[in-house]
Parts: structure tokens; C-alpha cells; sequence
């Protein structure tokens, strides 16, 4: 053991930025193999100088793999430890490297999926583009700037600890504080998803239930208001008293259902759309649908 | 309205970005919110792309593409629409008629992806001819035109909608009657109810449904805003992380309760329907 090779925090680096990529020839066959081959270069370049060797450490990291493309990186972590291991003559052969690539990437990716991309996603991007709409640059901006931020740190530390705590990261798995993050998240998510099913899933009915003629007294009488802007003043002296604009009450079908909580039609949906799902009927055909029925219902005036 | 060629150039550019993170996932450039904004800044109509792009990112919010679900592809639907928008010439007005030509865009780009994902596979066979060599240079080079290709799937077809020209671009656009675009824009407002099922299928579990209907009622507090919600959940996810650990102790194996079904009272719900 003269000769150790050491990983350093200058490849670590590297690994870390290739990373990024690693999704970039994501194939029907092996999945990210091309982009997690990519990724470990600097690391592979560094460990093993002879032909063989190098040929033997890319087919090894050429085999299947897809995980979250965040949470691939405490998996990079680990790998990179046990091919510094295996470099200086530790007995790890490809299927223990193989094992930990496969025994985390289910589990790992399990945990990506709710945290970025249904808790982090949602909650950044539903602020930035409720600023958008409203016309706000700094919506767009705050959506890059904190994706980002929170993506290149959390991968970052992530493979760190992953490189740190080699192979017993499998153990760090089953131990509480990921299952307290996952659950968080989850819970967060699902909060928030409940709030956006309530303001942005927007089903208004127009049919109109009744329209009864309204005593006197309780509308504003327009033909004997006083003249000039003492008419108006008149008016909305009136309007703040409670009266009604005009004699005839309108309830819409809308309305009434307003009555029971608002955004129930929505929420509804929302179910009937997790139940095609689950009747693995696809989520483009039911875009679709949704079009042909607004248009449909438009035209026959329910909507 | 006319693109000079500086103009026309950065429109691409732009796509080719858009393209190549569409499949990376990473800095997010293809997220309509960005992306219109981008396509709206280098051709001077910031405010109406911004408010496209906001729009569209409402609906996709919950696209994801996990497991076997795959989600339509937002990186030509923004891009796209927002290049329309733009050549329509109709400023704000227009937004709402680019933003129904965007989800037909989405599926098509959906599969130009399928495509390029094929291609692909006959990329990493290439690299496994250069692994046999330890040739790192010729892997990584592969791994460049991979992405060079993802890039390509959405910049080609935005130089072609360039090059139809705003002409017959706005010809389409008004040659859609009204009451199919305002039918159009009414559907735009439950599409966004498939992207939140396919989230809500994910992550739903007995335990956290309640945490479901509370943010569903508050919500129709209007003066509520999403910040404010967002730390009302956080809270709440924090007291319930600490409660059921104080809890759970006392009883024993607080972890081992309401396993024996399925953890989805819904879902069982609409299982069994």
C-alpha cells in the first residue's frame, strides 16, 4: 500500500458538475447508464491508469440505472468511495458496486419524486407564476433562482455525505431522519395540493337556477334616484346599505354550489381524474377530453 | 410582427436550451415560466410571454414524468406558443389562443422525445464499443451529441414556425371561431385537475389525507395567499412530525397502526368504485 490514489475534492467537484448531465442520453434500454458512465470519468480517470482496467470500470458503470436525477448523486457518492477502495487493492468486486447502485436507487428515487418534484415544484412554481400572470418579472426570476439554489446544494451534500459514508449509507436508509423528510414532504405536499385543487382548477356552471323579482326597497330604484352626481352619491350610499343592483336576483347554478364550499366542482374532478388514472387510462387522452368537453359545454351554454 | 435576424438567432438559441433541459431536469430553462420569459425578453414583448409562461406553468405545475406515467413535453409547448404569441402580433390579447395551441404542442413534443430516447439507444452502444478501448474522450463525446440532440427536438422545430413567418401563423390563429377559444380556454381551466390526480396518486396515504381537506378549506380564504399557505403547511407538517414521535412512544410500536389496508381510504374509494 505504498502508492495509495486519493479522490480529491477538486474530482469530487468534477463529479458533481457532470452530474447535471446525466439524464442526457436517457435511452429506452439502460436508462441514465451513458450519463452515470459520464458522470464518474474524473473519478475513473484518476483511480485506474491501464487500458484494462478503465475498459473493465466503464462496462461496470455502463450497466442499467435510473434513479431520481438528484438523489443519483449520494449514489455517486458511494460508488465513488468503493471504486477508491477498490482502487488500492480492497476486495470489492463489480457485484458489491453493482448492489448499492441498484439496492439505492429505488428507495432513493421514492424519495425524490414527492419531495422535488411534488412538494418543491409545486410550491415554487405555483408563486412564481401567480406572480407572472400578474404581470411580475421577479416571478420567473425567484423560480430559477431557488430551484437552483436548493437543487446544486442538496446535490452537492448529498453526494458528499454519500462519498463520506461509503458503503454503510444503505444502512443510514432505514434510519429515521429520510423517513421524517419523506413524510414532511408528503404531508406539505399534500396540504398545498389541496389548496391549488381549490384555487386553480376553475369548473363554473352558468346555467341560471332563478331570477325572482325582489321587493321594493331592497335594490337600488335607478329611475328615481336624484339627479346630477348627488344621483350617484345617492347610489352608492344605497349600495353599502346591502341593496341590490338591480330588481331581478340572479342565482346561477354556480352559486349554489358556492353555497355547500367553494371549488367543490373542481375537487371532484380532480377525483374523477385520479380514478381514470387508476383505470390506466392515459393523462394525455384526458387533457384532451377536457378540451373537447369545454368546448362542448360552452357551446350548449352549460359553462 | 417581423424578427430581425439577431432576434431570430437568440429565439433558437433559447429553444436549444429549452430542448436540452427538457431532458435534463436540472436548471429548469424548459419550465414555461422561464422559458416564455426568455422567448419574450430577446424578442422585446416581455409582458405578454410572462404572463403566457405564468399561465402554462399553473397547468404543468404537477407534470412529472415517474415510472410508467409519462407527461406531455412543456419545453415545445412553451416555447412554441410563446414564438406564436409573439409573430400573432396581439400582445396580451393573444395569450389566451397561444395558450390552447400550447397542450396539442406538448403531446407532439412528447413524441418527438419517444424519438429522440430511441436514438439514444443506439448511442450507449456506441459507448460500450468505446468502454471496450477505456476511451473516455469517445464516451463523452457521445454523451455531448446525446444532448446536442435533446437540444435539436425543440430548436428545429421552432426555426420551422420562424420560418413559416407570422403570416399564416396568425391566419391560424384567427381562422379558430370564438366559441371554440373561449370552449378552449374554459377546458384550460380543468386540465389543470390531471396534472394534480397524477400527484395526488403518488403521494396519497391514509395519514396524510387529512392534511389534504385543511389545505383544501383554507383555501377558500381568499385573503390567503400561497406563502401564507405554504407556511401554515410547513407548520403543520413540523407539529405533526413531532407530535406522532411523542406520541408513538407511549404505545409502543406506534408505527405498526393502520397497516392491514391499502393506507388510502380515497383511493380505496375510487378503487372500488
Amino acid at each position: 500500500m505504498a502508492d495509495q490514489v486519493k479522490i480529491s475534492k477538486r474530482d469530487r467537484i468534477a463529479v458533481w458538475w457532470r452530474s447535471t448531465f446525466i439524464q442526457g442520453s436517457w435511452n429506452y434500454e439502460r436508462m441514465q447508464n451513458g450519463g452515470w458512465a459520464y458522470s464518474l470519468i474524473p473519478v475513473l480517470k484518476k483511480l485506474y491508469k491501464t487500458k484494462e482496467d478503465r475498459a473493465a470500470a466503464l462496462k461496470r458503470h455502463l450497466e442499467f440505472f435510473n434513479c431520481h436525477p438528484y438523489l443519483a448523486s449520494p449514489i455517486l457518492g458511494v460508488t465513488m468511495a468503493l471504486e477508491e477502495e477498490r482502487a488500492n487493492g480492497a476486495p470489492v468486486d463489480d457485484v458489491a458496486i453493482q448492489g448499492v447502485k441498484v439496492g439505492m436507487m429505488g428507495p432513493l428515487a421514492g424519495i425524490g419524486d414527492p419531495v422535488f418534484w411534488f412538494t418543491v415544484k409545486p410550491i415554487i412554481g405555483a408563486i412564481a407564476a401567480s406572480l407572472a400572470m400578474g404581470g411580475s418579472i421577479v416571478g420567473p426570476i425567484l423560480y430559477f433562482v431557488a430551484w437552483n439554489a436548493i437543487r446544486m446544494a442538496f446535490m452537492w451534500y448529498s453526494q458528499e455525505l454519500g462519498y463520506k459514508a461509503g458503503s454503510k449509507i444503505t444502512e443510514d436508509m432505514s434510519g429515521g431522519l429520510l423517513q421524517d423528510v419523506t413524510k414532511g414532504a408528503s404531508i406539505l405536499g399534500m396540504f398545498i395540493l389541496g389548496s391549488l385543487i381549490n384555487r386553480w382548477v376553475v369548473v363554473k356552471f352558468t346555467p341560471v337556477v332563478s331570477s325572482i323579482k325582489q321587493q321594493k326597497g331592497s335594490y337600488i330604484d335607478w329611475g328615481n334616484l336624484p339627479n346630477n352626481m348627488n344621483g350617484v352619491k345617492e347610489a352608492l350610499i344605497q349600495q353599502a346599505d346591502g341593496r341590490a343592483l338591480s330588481m331581478v336576483k340572479v342565482t346561477t347554478l354556480q352559486d349554489n354550489l358556492d353555497q355547500l364550499i367553494p371549488g367543490l366542482a373542481g375537487l371532484l374532478l380532480t377525483f374523477l381524474c385520479m380514478y381514470l388514472l387508476r383505470k390506466k387510462v392515459s393523462p394525455i387522452w384526458q387533457i384532451l377530453g377536457l378540451f373537447a368537453i369545454g368546448v362542448f359545454f360552452h357551446w350548449i351554454g352549460l359553462m | 410582427m417581423e424578427l430581425n435576424v439577431i432576434q431570430i438567432i437568440l429565439v433558437v438559441l433559447v429553444s436549444f436550451l429549452a430542448g436540452m433541459e427538457g431532458i435534463l431536469d436540472e436548471f429548469h430553462f424548459h419550465q414555461p415560466v422561464i422559458a416564455c420569459t426568455l422567448i419574450g425578453l430577446v424578442t422585446g414583448q416581455l409582458m405578454p410571454c410572462l404572463i403566457l409562461g405564468g399561465t402554462l406553468q399553473m397547468v404543468a405545475l404537477g407534470w412529472a414524468n415517474i415510472g410508467a406515467a409519462v407527461a406531455p413535453d412543456v419545453a415545445l409547448a412553451s416555447v412554441a406558443s410563446a414564438i406564436i404569441l409573439v409573430l400573432g402580433g396581439q400582445g396580451t390579447k393573444g395569450v389566451s389562443s397561444a395558450y390552447a395551441i400550447a397542450i396539442p404542442l406538448a403531446v407532439a413534443g412528447l413524441l418527438l422525445t419517444i424519438l429522440v430516447r430511441t436514438i439514444s439507444t443506439g448511442i450507449v452502444h456506441i459507448m460500450d464499443a468505446a468502454a471496450k478501448e477505456g476511451n473516455f474522450r469517445k464516451i463523452e463525446m457521445w454523451q455531448y451529441i446525446a444532448i446536442c440532440l435533446q437540444g435539436l427536438r425543440i430548436a428545429i422545430p421552432a426555426a420551422m414556425i420562424l420560418a413559416l413567418g407570422a403570416g399564416p401563423v396568425k391566419a391560424m390563429l384567427t381562422a379558430i371561431p370564438q366559441v371554440v377559444q373561449d370552449g378552449l380556454s374554459i377546458g384550460g381551466g380543468m386540465v389543470v385537475a390531471v396534472g394534480y390526480a397524477m400527484v395526488i396518486n403518488m403521494m396519497a396515504s391514509r395519514e396524510v389525507w387529512p392534511f389534504f381537506a385543511i389545505g383544501f378549506v383554507l383555501a377558500t380564504i381568499k385573503s390567503l395567499t400561497l406563502i401564507g399557505l405554504g407556511a401554515i403547511g410547513l407548520a403543520l407538517a413540523l407539529i405533526y412530525l413531532t407530535l406522532s414521535k411523542s406520541g408513538g412512544s407511549g404505545k409502543g410500536d406506534g408505527g405498526n397502526t393502520g397497516n392491514t389496508n391499502t393506507g388510502d381510504p380515497v383511493g380505496d374509494i375510487i378503487d372500488n368504485y
